[in-house]
Order: structure tokens, then sequence, then C-alpha cells
């Protein structure tokens, strides 16, 4: 189980592939049709070629921290008890970037540019949330 | 001069009307009839430099729909949006603005758009609605991860700075510290009697790391009015006249934590060229200032230093009070108040007036005034002057 209780977010028809494949221990993002530039969170549309054709294809998990903030105030209770975390845009290696955590690590010895992996951290039997861990220690 | 057959309207888009469930949400129709019109006129996506949008009923929140629309049909490069409701006159009012745009050369090809889906499909479960959230630049999942407040994007626009091109956290400082010596000559500032020291700035609580609190812009009650006239008739007035000499607008579309840049670069072009006036001409600047970030960030896309020198260029005091540049003279929105983009507009009147008092510039000719808005998302300039 993941170490944070946490906000569960709404498994929608649009995400449940990618909440199905982190079940799985497997990393998707949306690939567009048309074009092939990969986007995360799901959308409609291409902002690059405006194809509303997609489809989910599988990533290798492998990126490294783009950038990254600390948080230290409280804005929901579950949090209580992780402040400081980091909330970070993770570059894939693929291309995509997307939001996560870094963990496994003091916040502060995070650096943009630092090699992370994905890490899959069961919420409940629905909800898997795919976070980062530096690869050096995962 | 007249404005007579200066433009035209050269393309038409209709979507099908009434209980027209193709799109989740507003933002959609109006996507569809961009498109529309663009195939019925010839023109493409990329000939686009200008989308105002009349939100209907149903775009809830979102209060930057005309960015909404830039966004989510990557349009680069526009230079005039805007969201704009009067009612049922505004159709009409948002082809005028497009038309006078274009006669003064700030865009040439406008999209103006009206979208709306009240109506909701019959069967349950097929959720309409949702606003902005099926497209975007949104990374996704936030509360999940933890990300909330306001603050997250400008600290992390922060933080690559500080990673790509060195930027400290006592340069930021520095930008804080210049601006509450600036309110400390302000009798309107909220903080005209609190001086602040690089400690005091270091010791405050972070509000998203690395941003501390001194970095943020401040939360204020009360209301800003400009009353624009003629020029002609502006000289008749009681006050001297604060000429609008150039204005400009810069929307880059792309996401400010990759380019860690502004639409200043775009915005100033124009309002420059309009005005006659070059960099060195500028004797007093106030910047949009939501945060230290912005304020760097906004030097660097004016050209006043290099782009990723902003942290060295402030480091000294220069744009505090006696520095070589004064910027953000009445303490600005970090340290006087918060009234969005007349915080920076109404010192820049004052300043161009010669009204400031202690904190006044001794050069006040020529005046640069920026806005803000998203996450380095919309940019405006205005340079305002003393002499037609």
């Amino acid at each position: 189980m993941a170490e944070i209780v946490r906000p569960i977010p709404e498994v929608t028809a649009e995400l449940r592939p990618f909440f199905d494949a982190s079940k799985n221990g497997q990393l998707m993002v949306q690939k567009c049709d048309s074009c092939g530039v990969l986007r995360f969170p799901p959308r409609r549309m291409c902002s690059e070629c405006l194809s509303r054709e997609s489809s989910w294809t599988a990533v290798s998990g492998e990126g490294e921290v783009y950038s990254f903030i600390i948080m230290h105030r409280v804005y929901h209770p579950a949090f209580a008890t992780q402040v400081p975390y980091a909330v970070a845009t993770i570059k894939l290696k693929e291309g995509a970037k997307m939001l996560s955590n870094v963990i496994g690590i003091d916040p502060h010895q995070i650096k943009c540019g630092m090699p992370v992996k994905v890490s899959f951290e069961k919420l409940n039997d629905e909800v898997t949330l795919p976070m980062f861990r530096p690869v050096s220690s995962a | 001069m007249s404005l007579r057959a200066k433009t035209a309207i050269a393309g038409l888009g209709i979507t099908k009307m009434g209980k027209n469930y193709a799109h989740p949400n507003a933002i959609g129709f109006a996507v569809e009839a961009i498109e529309l019109a663009l195939a019925d006129s010839g023109l493409r996506r990329t000939d686009l430099d200008g989308i105002l949008v009349n939100p209907g009923l149903t775009w809830g929140a979102d209060l930057m729909a005309s960015y909404t629309v830039q966004q989510v049909m990557g349009i680069k490069d526009i230079r005039l949006t805007a969201t704009t409701n009067l009612g049922g006159a505004s159709a009409a009012s948002l082809v005028m603005h497009a038309a006078m745009a274009i006669d003064a050369g700030m865009a040439s090809t406008v999209a103006c758009v009206f979208a709306d889906a009240p109506l909701k499909p019959p069967k349950p479960g097929a959720k309409g609605g949702g606003g902005g959230a099926a497209y975007g630049f949104a990374r996704g999942l936030n509360a999940a991860y933890g990300l909330y407040g306001a603050n997250s994007g400008y600290a992390m626009v922060a933080q690559r700075h500080m990673h790509v091109y060195g930027t400290t956290s006592d340069q930021l400082g520095a930008i804080a510290l210049a601006e509450r010596k600036w309110a400390n000559l302000n009798p309107m500032a909220e903080f005209y009697k609190e001086p602040l020291t690089i400690e005091d700035y270091h010791n405050s609580r972070w509000v998203a790391e690395p941003l501390h609190l001194y970095d943020c812009c401040l939360v204020s009650n009360g209301a800003v009015c400009v009353i624009v006239t003629s020029a002609e008739r502006a000289r008749d007035l009681k006050k001297p006249p604060v000429y609008v000499l150039g204005m400009g607008q810069g929307h880059p579309g792309d996401d400010p934590v990759d380019t860690l840049a502004s639409g200043a670069p775009m915005a100033k072009q124009i309002a420059f060229k309009m005005a006659g006036v070059e960099l060195k001409d500028i004797d007093v600047a106030e910047f949009y200032d939501c945060y230290t970030i912005t304020v760097l960030i906004t030097l660097e896309d004016y050209g006043f230093c290099a782009k990723g020198e902003g942290g060295p260029f402030v480091a000294d005091g220069r744009i505090g009070p006696g520095g070589a540049l004064p910027v953000n003279t009445g303490g600005g929105q970090l340290s006087a108040y918060y009234m969005w983009g007349m915080t920076p507009l109404s010192e820049g009147v004052i300043q161009v007036r010669g009204e400031g008092g202690k904190r006044q510039s001794p050069k006040h000719d020529v005046c640069l005034v920026s806005g803000n808005g998203g996450i380095l998302s919309t940019h405006s300039t205005l340079v305002l002057g003393a002499s037609a």
C-alpha cells in the first residue's frame, strides 16, 4: 500500500485504460493516431494536428524530473503527515510530461534533470497511482 | 480617420443547432465553429492571430475562455485575445473590436466566436459539462498528487529557471526587497510602514517551495478605474494627459515551464514600433508582479538583460529606489496592492504625471506598463508618455 492516503481520483471512462494499466504495473499515455504525439492526461483532441482519434500506448516509465515544487502547506488533511512532499513535472523518456510525486527521497535532495523511474503505489483495489523514484534508489 | 471598408467578414461557420450533443461542453462547439469558418473562408488555422470569445452561460468558471480556445486548438503567437460579455450586444462588439485592432495593425485575422451548451443529453450517465478539463495543458490528477493552490505553476517555472539559468533565492528576494523599498515611499501601499530584510524574506514561510511568502502578491479589497479619452480632449482636461503611445499583446500558447518566457517579446514588438521608442527610451517600468519570478522573466523578455540573466540583473538593487532602472515604483502587487493589471497601470499613470511624491522617478517621459495572465500565458504592453 502507498504510505499516503490521499484523494482518490475518479476512474472516468476516459481514464480507465490508464488506471487498468497502472494496476497491472504498466504506465500508459495517450497517443494521437494521426501525428503520433504522446500526451497525458487524456484529451479529446490533439493540440498539434486537431485529430480526435487517439489510442493508449505503453511507455517505459523512465524519465527525468523536469521541474518540481515542495509543498509545505496542508491543503488536504490526507497530506498532513506528508509535508513537506514533492510534486513534480516528469518528462518521460518518450517525450510526454506528466504530473506526479517523487518519493523515496528527501524532497530537498531532488534536482531537475534527476533520472527517475515509475513506481506504482496502490491506493485501493481500483486505483493505483504511478509515482516516481530516483533511479539510484529504485 | 474612418474605418469604413477597412475590414470585411471573410468566413462563416455554423454548427448544428439545438439538441446537439456532439461535444461535451461549449469549448468543443467553439472549436468546431472556428474550423467550419476557416474552411468556408479558405483560411488555415495558422492564419489566425486573434481570438475573441463571447462565452455563453455554461463556460462556468472559465474566466479566460479565449485563451482556452487558443490552447485547445494549439494556435501559436496570437496577437489579440479577449473574452467579452455585454449580453446580446456582444457578437457585433467582437467584430468591432476586431476591425479596430486590424486597422491599428495589432492583428490581421481574428476569429470572433460565441458558443454555449446549456442543453443536457437525455440519457443519464452521458455526462456533459466539465469545462476545459478534457483539453489543455493540465498535467492531470492534481489533487491525488497533492497539488493545490494557484502558486504551484509559477513555483514550477521558478524551480526550472533556477535549474537552467542558476537563478537563486537571494536574487528573487532582491526583487521583493526592491519593491518593498518602493512601498516604503508610497503612503497607499499596504506595507508602507514595514521594511523587509533579506533575513525576513528567507524566514518567511514557503508558499510552494521555491516560492516564499514574500515572493507572492498580496490579496486586496478595492477598485481602480482609468478613464480613456481622445488625446485632443485629454489636453483640455484638468490633469496632464498620459498618452497611450503604443500598445500590443502577445500570447505564446506554449508551456511556460518549457520556455521560461512570457509573451512580452511579441507584445513589445508591436507596442514599441507603434510608440516609436526603444528600450533605452524607457524611463520607468511598471510590471505585472504576481510573483517575483514574473518580474524577473519580464525584465528578460523586454530585453533589459539577456535571457537567463535576470537574477544577476536585479541582485544589486538596480530596480529599487536609486537604482538605474526604476521598476514597480509604488511597491507593486508584492508590497502595495493587488488590483491585477490595474496595479502597474495605475502607478504608470502616477509616474508619467509626476505625482509620485517621494517615489517619483526623476525621469518619467516614457513609462512601460505590462500585464500578464495565467501562468505567463497572456501578456499586454502599454507604452505611456508625457508628450504626444
